[in-house]
Formats: structure tokens, C-alpha cells, sequence
């Protein structure tokens, strides 16, 4: 069920699969993505639409030169569409050779975790949740659900 | 990659240099150029591929480019002529040889056949310089066996009887041969990390060989120059091998050295070691003796007196008798490296000296290789540098900085830095399209062969520069409009003759700069289009109505509609019906036109114009609902105010816009991008007026232009996808991301009602 990158186990034998998240909150809600998997962080600016592209991509913005494209992720997760304010964030994203940004509320921590604190999905969970939730822990009473990166993109091999 | 691989790559990438200097060398020959410098040039490139693939172990290559060399070293000492058969031989092997390459970088296999055709003729011409009968077909070493029909190909051309023949000369036959070989190392030899000591041991493994090291042109040590060569070597070689086998010992460093092997009668006298220095008798003692790489010592003085200078460099007299066989061991300049000496130390040597040769003549100005990402990377940087440039001056002046003061100046001299920086690494991507140039030879040649015609190719500036991206996609409807121009616009030579025209066609291709684009012609002197029979099948095909009034310029561009080809016959060249069209649109997806103009009986020219660059696009910033879009400047034909007058409605949601006399769709941007669901009002926008790809008109309706400008491209699939409407991105002074628009996506859709908009839901 869980995969961890390999370049992160190899100095914490002692801990066991030790990794470290980045942990956020969409609303009431938090998530964490691997911080392997997270290439910087920054702060919202008005995306340019694309057109014919699903709802949940908001458009792309201008990182130093590069387009990239921003994923409302509360969107993604089925959740009401994020309105963006000046205080939320983009957490920018590499999944093998495209980067691309997460629109989110708030980055809340940084978490050290070892495998065994997370627990599977669990079953009651939408078939949408499932596709982009890699397991759930439970952090000093609130949970927080780890998101795979890899398919929140819409996947352009399929469509064209 | 690891470093054999990198080696490699670095082998290919001089092998594709070297058959280009190559064919290059062998065109000039043609041309009546066959001058010493040009031959030696075109000697020196089989040599270095030779060099190379033998460190590769590709032997088929080895092999191939082996015999290539020994016809042209006939060439090179005056015995070969320079007539039209040879060069033909000699040009459709390199072509053989580039094809060798090819497979041994990339698999696959070649054409043995036409290889070993092609062995027997080069071998057919060197017995022929030689004053001999050629030799019988794939009698020479190895030569995968040809006879038969394969074989009569290429004799046809020559005349040539196949009889056996004595190839003692190439192959070496029994009994004992000596040879007096005076063997002088230049100081080149060494400082390319050859060494006179591994030469000599390759002549013990051929024979019996007795070294006669001469010192009498050493110099004092006062006088010794730490990086030169003063000892020369007489050899003589008692062995079963013929002289090409001792030649080849020496074939890595025959250009730095200087050399003689004559056969000797073999009972000349011995020669022994008693004269000679005793350091030297020792070395040569040492050569005997070591039969490995282990020892890998210095025959010469040179690597010892490097240490010396190294070491100690004020006083190299103080240590003026050294013991240098004590100390050669651990003086070799190069680690053994026996396979790969070629290749290996000096890369661009082979290059260099062929400049040399060619002496002051335009010698081609120094050049370094570097990773494209490495390029793209500072564009993208230079992009942005610019971007944050307009951006800080923008704020500025927002702030309160007036317009007179000494910080808007700065801001000015720095806006004109950023721009030149932005020029000149525009400029680093810039090459002369000689890169595509030099493939037309070939291609023209195995046309003219298929077709059965006589061509000559005539190119002119191709030294005019482009973008590479540019480049990398001209090749291909270069390549269609060449072959067309000699499958349908040359006539076959009888008819050329009956027409009073010379025998052989001339395709010409032109490359010049004209207004800020690159225009590439391509004409013949062939027959020029036949306007009734283009016309005629036109209609049949039911491209136009058969009672269709045409001007000529009209009936010349229908070759340009899809399914349309005039090749009544089909051949493997074109006509499948596939050609200009498909021509057109590879060029129009670079931003590009093309355009014929033909003259009956004289001949027709094809001229296409292209951006230098496909890394910026000139485009007009348009406003579409809050949406800043950029439309190319290359599809837009005019722009207009429409009056409520000039629009009707067309069923539905379409509607027409009157221009002048003719009605044209009138596309609605902003709900064709989904910016809008509700139709803009016409008459509050600006109507553009586009030329599709395929020549239909149509206008789009935006709301504002706000200016026309250059853009630097940005993909939007490296992080996204295709997106249906959308070329590509770009980003605008304000750092915000604009959109490219596809004219032709947006208006071929625009078609399909309704279609369009569903897909934007998820």
C-alpha cells in the first residue's frame, strides 16, 4: 500500500520507513504530501485560464519563466472550489518531469512520520478520495491524509 | 552516461563532421578543386573515421573505410585520377560509409551488398592506378562475397573485366619480406600522447625487427626544447606480412612523423647494437623485453625531460644526466591507453590540422560545443530578466519616479542592456543552414539515380543563419520540394535534349534573409507546371468545379491541395498523393509560407519564407473578455470595425460578417476559449480577419487589440498538455501568463457547433 522513496530511508535506520511530510489544511481539513515530491512554496497569483480544461485546474501562472499549471486541489478531492485569497498558498509539485502547483488554504507543519503511523485508506472512502489518498494518520488527535501527486493532473494521454 | 559512452558520442558526432568534410572534399573535387589540400582533406576524414571505429571494434566500419582510404591514398599520390567515374565511386561511398556509421550508432544493418560492390570497384580503381588488371570481385580481405548481378551494377559504369589477380600487394602472401623502415617522430606525435615505443613493439608481433635509435640530431641540453622530438629510428623488419601490414603499424601517427618503408632484398646486412649509445641499447633492450602494457616506458627523451622541466624548471642543468631508464617508467605522458590513441587524446586535432591545410582561406572561426538545455536555460533566463525588467521600471513610475531623472535613465541604459543580451542569446541558437545543405548532395544523387535523370545541385548561402529548432524542421519539406522538383519539374534527358536544353537539370536552392525571415528558394529548369493537365486533374478529382475560371497563379497552387499529385505514373519518389499539401503544412506549423511561380518550358521556383526563430512569434495582444490573448501576426490578414450592418445572423448562433464582397464566419473568441458563454456584441469589438491553413478566410471577434509585439513561446506541454485552441503560451510584460492561440484549431472548430463547448466540462 505505501511506497516510499528510496533516497529517504537510507540515514534513518533506527526510525524504520521514516519520512517527512508537509502538512496542510484545505478548509476544516488537513493533508499532507511527501516533501520529497515538493519543490518550493509560494504565495497565490492570478492564474490565466485555460480553456476546455476540467474545473478543478485554475489556470497557469508564471514561475520564473516557466507555465505552470495550478490544480485547485479541493476541487480535485470533490470538495467546493477553493475561492483563492491573497493569503493562500501554491505548494509546487514535481511528479517525474512536470512540476505543477496545488492551490491550498494553509501550510500548517513539517511532520516526521514512520510508516507505521499510517493507516490504509479507509473502505468508506469515495472512489475520488481513493485515487489521490495514499493512507490516513492520526497526528496528536487530528488526522491528516497523505496525497499521492502522481494522477492530479488530468491525464492528456487518455483524452487526446 | 559513463565515459565510454560519452566517448562515443563524441566519436559520432567527429564522424558526422568528417563525412561532411568529406562529401564536401569530394564535391569540391568535382568541381575541378583537386588540389593537394582538398585531397589530403578528404583522406585525413576516411582516416579519422578509420581511427575511431577501430577503437569501437566496428569492424564492418573498419573494414569499409579501409579500403575507402587505400583508393583515395592512390588518389593522394597522383596515381588515381580525378575523373567523373572515380569521384561517383568515391561519392557513393561516402555515402556507404555515412550509412556504416549510422548503423553503428543507432543498429540495424547495412547494405552489405552494395558495400561489397562497392569494396570491389574502390579496389577495381586502386589496381587500376596501380597499372594493374582490378582485382577479381570480393577477392580482397574479408569482402563479403558479391557476384552475379549485384556486381555487373557497378562495373557497368566501369568498363571493368573481372580478372583474378595477384593480391600479394594487399594481402600479404608467405615467405619473408624485409623492410628498412626510417621511422622520425615529430614532436606533434608525442604531444597527441602517441609513443614512438608502442610503434616499435607493434613491429616485434610482425617479425623479426632489429632498432637503430639515432641521437644525432640531439641536442644539447641547454639547447632542448622539453617538448620536442630529435630521435629518429631505423628499423628493419624481417616478417611474412606485405608493406601495406607494416604501414598500418604506423597508421595512427603517419601524419606526425616522418616515414619511409622500402622493401629491402633480404639478405642485407644485420645490423647490431654495439655502436649505439648504451642508455638507448638498453631501451631498446627494455622494448624487447616487455611484451605487455605493464611497462609502459618511454623509448624517447621527451617524457623525461618533461619531468625535468616540471620538476625543477630554473635549473634543468642540474640535473642534466639523470638516469632516464630508471626513471622512464613512471614518466609516460599518456597511462596506457593502447586502443584508443586516435580518438582519444586529441579530438579536434584531425579538425585543426585540416584548417591548417587549408590555410588562411576562411578558415572557420572556433566553436565549442554545448548542451541545447544549457541554451534554453539561459533563454528562458534572459526571458525572465527581461520580464522583471519592464516590471521594475513599470512600478517605478507608478511610484513617483519622474520621467527626467537619473534613475529612469539607468532604467533606459538597462532596457537596452537586457534586449542586447536578449539578441545575443537569441544568436547562440543561430546556425547557417549548411547543416541541411549538406545532405541535399546525396539526396540528389539517389533521386537523379532512381529517376534516371541528370542533375546538378546548386546551393547558394548557406551560410545564412537560423534558429536550430528552425533547422531541425526544414529538413524534411526541403527534402519533399527537392524531389519533386527533379521527379516532376525535370524532364528525363532525351527530352531535355529535344528540347534544346542541356542534358543535365539544374536544381538550384537558395537561402537568403529577407525582412526578418528566412526565405529558402528552390527552383529547375525543367518543363515548368503544365497548367491544363494540373487543372484537368484537378477537376477530376473534383477539387474544383470543372467550369472553375482560373488565373494561373491559382491553377500553380492547386499542387499545394491535399490529394492532389500529377504523377500519372506512381513512383517510389513521391506521388502518392501525399506531397505539397503535406509540404505546406509543416511549413505553415512553423509560421511559415510557400509560394511557386512557374514558367512553361522554363522551369519553376518554390519559394518558402520562415521565421528565424520558433522561439518568439510576433503576435497581436488582444483583449478577450478579461483575458489577454496573443493572435500570430502570420495569420492575420487585416483587422476591422464590424457595423451592425456587416453582421448576419446564420442560424443558430453562427454569423457572418461582410468584408467587402465576400461573407465570412465571424468566430467568437471568447466563447470558443469558454471565457463567455453569452455571444460578445459585434459592433463593440474588432473583427480580425485570419487565413487558415488551408486558404479559407474567416474573422474573429475580440474585444480590444492592444498591440502587436514580439513574444517569446513557452510550452504548455512541458508541465500541462495540449490544450484544443491553443498553440502555445507566452508571458507578458505584467509576468502574468498570455495564451497563443491556434487560429486554425479555433476556427476549424468553431464549425463543429456545440461540440466544442461540451468538452470543457470534465
Amino acid at each position: 500500500m505505501t511506497t516510499v522513496s528510496p533516497a529517504h530511508n537510507d540515514n534513518r535506520g533506527e526510525l524504520g520507513y521514516a519520512r517527512e511530510l508537509i502538512a496542510f489544511r484545505i478548509g476544516e481539513q488537513e493533508f499532507c504530501v511527501d516533501i520529497m515530491s515538493v519543490r518550493e512554496i509560494r504565495g497565490w497569483t492570478p492564474a490565466t485560464p485555460l480553456p476546455h480544461s476540467p474545473s478543478y485546474v485554475i489556470g497557469v501562472i508564471n514561475l520564473r519563466g516557466a507555465v505552470l499549471p495550478i490544480v485547485d486541489l479541493a476541487a480535485r478531492l470533490g470538495f467546493p472550489r477553493t475561492e483563492p485569497t491573497a493569503r493562500s498558498v501554491i505548494i509546487v509539485v514535481r511528479v517525474e518531469q512536470q512540476l505543477f502547483g496545488l492551490l491550498v488554504d494553509a501550510v500548517s507543519d513539517i511532520l516526521t512520520i514512520t510508516d507505521e503511523a499510517l493507516q490504509p485508506t479507509p473502505d468508506l472512502a469515495s472512489d475520488l478520495a481513493k485515487t489521490f489518498v495514499r493512507g490516513v494518520m492520526a497526528i496528536e488527535g487530528r488526522m491528516i491524509s497523505l496525497i499521492a501527486t502522481d494522477n492530479v493532473l488530468p491525464q492528456f494521454q487518455a483524452v487526446a | 552516461m559513463d565515459a565510454m559512452a560519452e566517448i562515443r558520442q563524441t566519436f559520432f558526432e567527429e564522424c558526422a563532421e568528417q563525412l561532411a568534410d568529406l562529401e564536401a572534399g569530394l564535391l569540391a573535387i568535382e568541381n575541378g578543386e583537386a588540389d593537394s589540400d582538398t585531397v589530403n582533406a578528404v583522406f585525413r576524414a576516411v582516416h579519422s573515421i578509420k581511427g575511431g571505429a577501430g577503437a569501437f571494434c566496428l569492424d564492418d566500419l573498419v573494414h569499409f573505410a579501409h579500403v575507402f582510404e587505400t583508393t583515395l591514398d592512390e588518389m593522394r599520390s597522383g596515381r588515381l585520377d580525378t575523373s567523373d567515374k572515380v569521384i561517383k565511386i568515391m561519392l557513393r561511398s561516402s555515402d556507404a560509409l555515412a550509412d556504416l556509421v549510422t548503423v553503428a550508432r543507432d543498429g540495424g544493418t547495412a547494405d552489405a551488398e552494395r558495400n561489397a560492390t562497392l569494396i570491389d570497384e574502390l579496389k577495381g580503381l586502386v589496381a587500376l592506378a596501380k597499372g594493374e588488371e582490378p582485382p577479381a570481385p570480393s577477392a580482397g580481405a574479408g569482402a563479403p562475397a558479391a557476384d552475379g548481378p549485384t556486381y555487373d551494377d557497378g562495373m557497368g559504369d566501369l568498363d571493368f573485366t573481372p580478372v583474378a589477380v595477384d593480391l600479394s600487394d594487399l594481402m600479404g602472401v608467405g615467405g619473408d619480406n624485409t623492410f628498412k623502415i626510417e621511422f622520425k617522430p615529430n614532436p606533434r606525435m608525442y604531444a597527441k600522447a602517441n609513443d614512438a615505443i608502442r610503434v616499435l613493439r607493434d613491429l616485434y608481433e610482425l617479425g623479426e625487427v632489429k632498432v637503430t635509435c639515432n641521437t644525432g640530431e640531439v641536442p644539447l641540453l641547454t639547447a632542448i626544447d622539453p617538448e620536442g622530438a630529435y630521435l629518429s629510428f631505423s628499423v628493419e623488419l624481417s616478417t611474412a606480412e606485405s608493406e601495406s601490414k607494416v604501414r598500418e603499424v604506423f597508421e595512427f601517427v603517419e601524419f606526425d612523423c616522418d616515414l619511409s618503408v622500402e622493401e629491402v632484398a633480404p639478405e642485407m646486412g644485420e645490423m647490431d647494437l654495439d655502436g649505439v649509445d648504451p642508455d638507448i641499447a638498453d631501451i631498446l633492450s627494455r622494448i624487447k623485453a616487455s611484451d605487455d602494457d605493464e611497462a609502459p616506458s618511454a623509448v624517447s627523451d621527451e617524457p623525461e625531460e618533461e619531468e625535468v622541466e616540471e620538476a625543477e624548471p630554473e635549473a634543468p642543468v642540474a640535473k642534466a644526466e639523470p638516469e632516464p631508464v630508471a626513471e622512464a617508467p613512471k614518466a609516460p605522458p599518456a597511462p596506457a591507453k593502447p586502443a584508443a590513441p586516435a580518438p582519444a587524446p586529441a579530438p579536434s586535432a584531425p579538425k585543426g590540422e585540416a584548417q591548417d591545410a587549408k590555410g588562411a582561406s576562411g578558415s572557420p572561426a572556433q566553436t565549442i560545443r554545448v548542451d541545447l538545455e544549457r541554451v534554453d536555460r539561459l533563454i528562458d533566463l534572459v526571458g525572465e530578466l527581461v520580464i522583471h525588467q519592464v516590471m521594475l521600471s513599470q512600478r517605478a513610475y507608478q511610484a513617483g519616479l519622474a520621467r527626467a531623472s537619473d534613475v529612469a535613465v539607468g532604467f533606459d541604459e538597462l532596457e537596452q542592456l537586457t534586449r542586447e543580451i536578449q539578441d545575443s542569446v537569441m544568436a547562440i541558437r543561430a546556425q547557417p543552414v549548411k547543416s541541411v545543405f549538406q545532405r541535399l548532395p546525396r539526396l540528389v544523387r539517389e533521386v537523379a539515380d532512381i529517376s534516371g535523370k541528370q542533375v546538378r545541385l546548386v546551393t547558394e548561402g548557406e551560410w545564412t543563419e537560423v534558429d536550430k529548432t528552425v533547422i531541425e524542421r526544414l529538413a524534411d519539406p526541403l527534402t519533399h520540394m527537392i524531389r519533386n522538383a527533379i521527379d516532376h519539374g525535370l524532364e528525363k534527358p532525351e527530352k531535355r535534349l529535344e528540347v534544346g536544353k542541356a542534358e543535365e537539370g539544374v536544381v538550384r536552392v537558395a537561402a537568403m534573409h529577407r525582412s526578418g525571415r528566412i526565405v529558402i528558394e528552390i527552383s529547375d529548369d525543367g518543363a515548368g507546371i503544365n497548367r491544363k493537365k494540373v487543372k484537368e486533374i484537378a477537376s477530376d478529382k473534383g477539387l474544383i468545379p470543372a467550369d472553375a475560371n482560373l488565373s494561373d497563379e491559382e491553377i500553380d497552387n492547386l499542387i499545394f491541395m491535399p490529394g492532389f499529385s500529377t504523377a500519372s505514373e506512381i513512383s517510389s519518389l513521391s506521388g502518392r498523393g501525399v506531397g505539397m499539401d503535406v509540404v505546406k503544412r509543416s511549413i505553415q506549423a512553423l509560421g511559415g509560407r510557400v509560394s511557386i511561380s512557374s514558367k512553361p518550358g522554363k522551369g519553376s521556383t518554390f519559394t518558402m519564407s520562415l521565421p528565424l526563430t520558433l522561439a518568439v512569434l510576433d503576435g497581436m495582444i488582444v483583449s478577450v473578455g478579461d483575458q489577454t490573448v496573443v493572435v500570430p501576426l502570420t495569420a492575420i490578414i487585416e483587422t476591422l470595425q464590424p457595423k451592425s450592418s456587416e453582421v448576419k445572423s446564420f442560424g443558430g448562433d453562427a454569423r457572418l460578417i461582410q468584408v467587402r464582397d465576400a461573407f465570412l464566419p465571424l468566430v467568437d473568441v471568447a466563447r470558443e476559449l469558454g471565457y463567455s458563454y453569452e455571444p460578445s456584441n459585434a459592433t463593440g469589438g474588432v473583427a480580425i480577419l485570419v487565413e487558415a491553413e488551408n486558404g479559407a478566410r474567416s474573422a474573429l471577434l475580440v474585444d480590444a487589440i492592444q498591440g502587436q509585439r514580439q513574444v517569446v513561446i513557452k510550452s504548455l506541454e512541458a508541465n500541462y498538455g495540449r490544450v484544443p485552441g491553443i498553440a502555445a503560451a507566452t508571458i507578458l510584460g505584467d509576468g502574468r501568463v498570455a495564451l497563443i492561440l491556434d487560429v486554425d484549431a479555433v476556427v476549424a472548430t468553431s464549425r463543429v457547433e456545440g461540440n466544442f463547448f461540451n468538452q470543457a466540462a470534465e
